[in-house]
């Protein structure tokens, strides 16, 4: 290693100095994020003390914690809470067992296997306000293509949106359908990389389907499996757009996210310190969520390597 | 039957038919939006929904040109820039986060810098904030600094985006590579740059190209930053979506459908390309334990 980096002279040997690479690689990536991310960030962290509102021009007075308390005890966010923890759950769970049947599904080799999947990868391609338009559409109950067909089975009129429960179940049908398929590629992923030996063998040995799924098959998508539970469950705890056009929040406050309460707070009443404060508690719960997520995924790492 | 020249993994047309059935189904909001976008006013909201109908192209028309009221004359619409400014961005701010998020990956998985965990762990919580929250501070500073409205402005955001993904993503695929022919390539007198691009990269092309469409993915319909950040002349195509919903007659659901049925071929087409990449190329290592 010492003479290829003797090779390249001067400030590239330096630079190349295997015990600068890491940093070295990693230098770009973390500035872009530091600008775009990190920076900004820490500024609304700083206006988390104000009460600063976007749309006055008064000098903002610098409040401490008064908007950490105002927002920690209103039963409103409580309750935003809870909606987020109910959509972002159940969807998340859908989108698993949808992503991971169609991916078990998707497995084998067949003719046309490219275009059939395609068929499947599409709603991901979606944009949001499409999604959420013509999904608002379909439960629409006049036009609507679900009260169409559910008015086959019953007299009444079929107003998929009008209850909290419906209203919840819109909202997390169209954001499984959309990303279940990226589930879907992550569990193909790591399908398509357990070597065929190993099937091979087990079926020598005569294993049952379902010892050789838990045995040879599972060990290889474990951990794309956790990294899409991961990443859905990071996209969804954002879910606004969808929520936003479907249902505006209601009926009531029933569907309305923490993300869209966030919205309006920030933009619609200018709230600005109080809803930074609020986003910095959202931000903390989720880093504490992920930090028992990541311990998991080491620990068990750590048990079965 | 035939069941020793039965390989594994392997079926037939009765299993396409079986697939085929499932996709459709899978595929039929979209099937329906794609027919919406042939539909007439009437026919978009017709009671009950129409499945079958005469097709036509007005909205397909009505993106690209619209009958001005006061001449009668048709005048081209900005539609053809926006789609422009939409591939332009995404592609370039993808690409970018992929070398950027692949250097850093690589780093990650082989050069484990002090507190690589706390590294990877800042950058997994800047993609977990809201969008909502950065954006006051970022539209301040985008206004600030001139970037408002900019090419650069909005590419560097999506990249930055787009770097959690990526790196958490490819490092991934590095971590499953064997690193003992790396050690062997270097035992050769292979640079650290020819084991990079000559040994490590080759290997994981399939699960870069994965990451690509992933994050191609997830840029090309971003909303709420493009609304706030991009100007007239750097506006994408999910921006002028929600512009045509806030018509005084209601949304019109032909000339939305248009516009996501072009929309979608670009992304479709890229990901049908890469499909084989994607699903085929994913054996990592090629020495597995």
């Amino acid at each position: 290693m010492a003479d290829a980096a003797g090779r390249q002279g001067g400030f590239g040997a330096w630079l190349l100095d295997p015990k600068r690479r890491g940093a070295l690689l990693v230098t770009p990536a973390i500035t872009i994020l530091f600008v775009m991310n990190i920076f900004p960030l820490l500024w609304s962290f700083g206006l988390s003390f104000f009460n600063y509102r976007a749309n006055r021009l008064n000098v903002p007075s610098f409040r401490g914690l008064s908007n950490y308390e105002r927002v920690l005890t209103d039963d409103k966010v409580w309750e935003r809470f809870q909606t987020t923890a109910i959509i972002v759950g159940s969807s998340v769970l859908l989108q698993l067992i949808i992503g991971f049947l169609l991916a078990l599904l998707f497995a084998k080799e067949f003719p046309l296997r490219r275009i059939v999947l395609m068929l499947v990868l599409t709603p991901m391609m979606l944009s949001f306000v499409s999604v959420g338009v013509f999904f608002k559409l379909f439960y629409e109950p006049t036009f609507g293509i679900v009260s169409y067909v559910m008015n086959m089975f019953t007299d009444d009129a079929f107003v998929t949106l009008a209850t909290p429960a419906g209203a919840i179940a819109g909202i997390v049908i169209a954001d499984a359908w959309m990303w279940s398929p990226f589930v879907m590629l992550l569990v193909l992923a790591g399908l398509v990389s357990v070597p065929k030996y190993l099937y091979e063998a087990a079926e020598i040995d005569r294993a049952s389907a379902w010892r050789r799924f838990w045995t040879i098959t599972f060990p290889y998508i474990k951990s794309l499996l956790l990294l899409a539970i991961l990443f859905r469950t990071i996209e969804t705890f954002k879910l606004f757009d969808i929520v936003y056009i479907i249902t505006e929040g209601g009926p009531g406050s029933s569907t309305e996210t923490i993300a869209v309460f966030l919205y309006r707070n920030a933009f619609q009443f200018f709230k600005t310190s109080q809803s930074s404060a609020l986003a910095y508690i959202v931000l903390f719960i989720v880093i504490v969520l992920t930090n028992l997520y990541l311990y998991a995924v080491n620990r068990r790492a750590q048990e079965t390597g | 039957m035939a069941r020793k020249y039965r390989e594994i993994g392997k079926a037939g047309w009765g299993y396409t038919a079986i697939t085929s059935v499932v996709g459709f189904v899978y595929f039929f909001p979209v099937l329906w939006i794609i027919l919406t976008a042939f539909k007439t006013r009437t026919d978009a909201l017709a009671v009950p929904p129409k499945l079958f109908f005469t097709p036509t192209l007005d909205n397909f028309q009505s993106v690209f040109f619209r009958a001005s009221i006061t001449t009668g004359t048709s005048q081209a619409t900005d539609m053809g820039l926006y789609f422009f400014n939409s591939i332009f961005i995404a592609f370039t701010s993808v690409g970018l986060a992929l070398i950027v998020g692949t250097l850093a990956a690589y780093a990650f998985s082989r050069y484990p810098l002090r507190g690589n965990d706390t590294y990877l762990f800042i950058i997994l919580t800047t993609r977990m904030m809201p969008p909502i929250v950065v954006i006051i501070p970022i539209f301040l500073m985008f206004r600030l600094s001139g970037l408002a409205g900019s090419y650069w402005g909005i590419i560097l955001l999506y990249t930055a985006f787009n770097i959690p993904f990526s790196v958490w993503l490819v490092k991934s695929f590095f971590d499953e590579l064997n690193p003992e022919i790396e050690d062997a390539a270097r035992m050769d007198g292979a640079s650290e740059r020819r084991v990079f691009f000559r040994f490590c990269i080759p290997q994981i092309l399939a699960g870069l190209s994965a990451t690509f469409v992933f994050g191609l993915i997830l840029t090309w319909n971003e909303f709420l930053f493009a609304l706030l950040l991009t100007g007239v002349e750097t506006r994408t195509v999910p921006v002028a979506m929600a512009r045509t919903l806030g018509g005084e007659v209601g949304v019109d659901y032909g000339l939305l459908a248009a516009i996501v049925t072009l929309f979608l071929i670009p992304i479709f087409f890229v990901t049908f390309l890469l499909q084989n990449q994607l699903l085929r190329g994913v054996t990592f290592g090629t020495v597995k334990k």
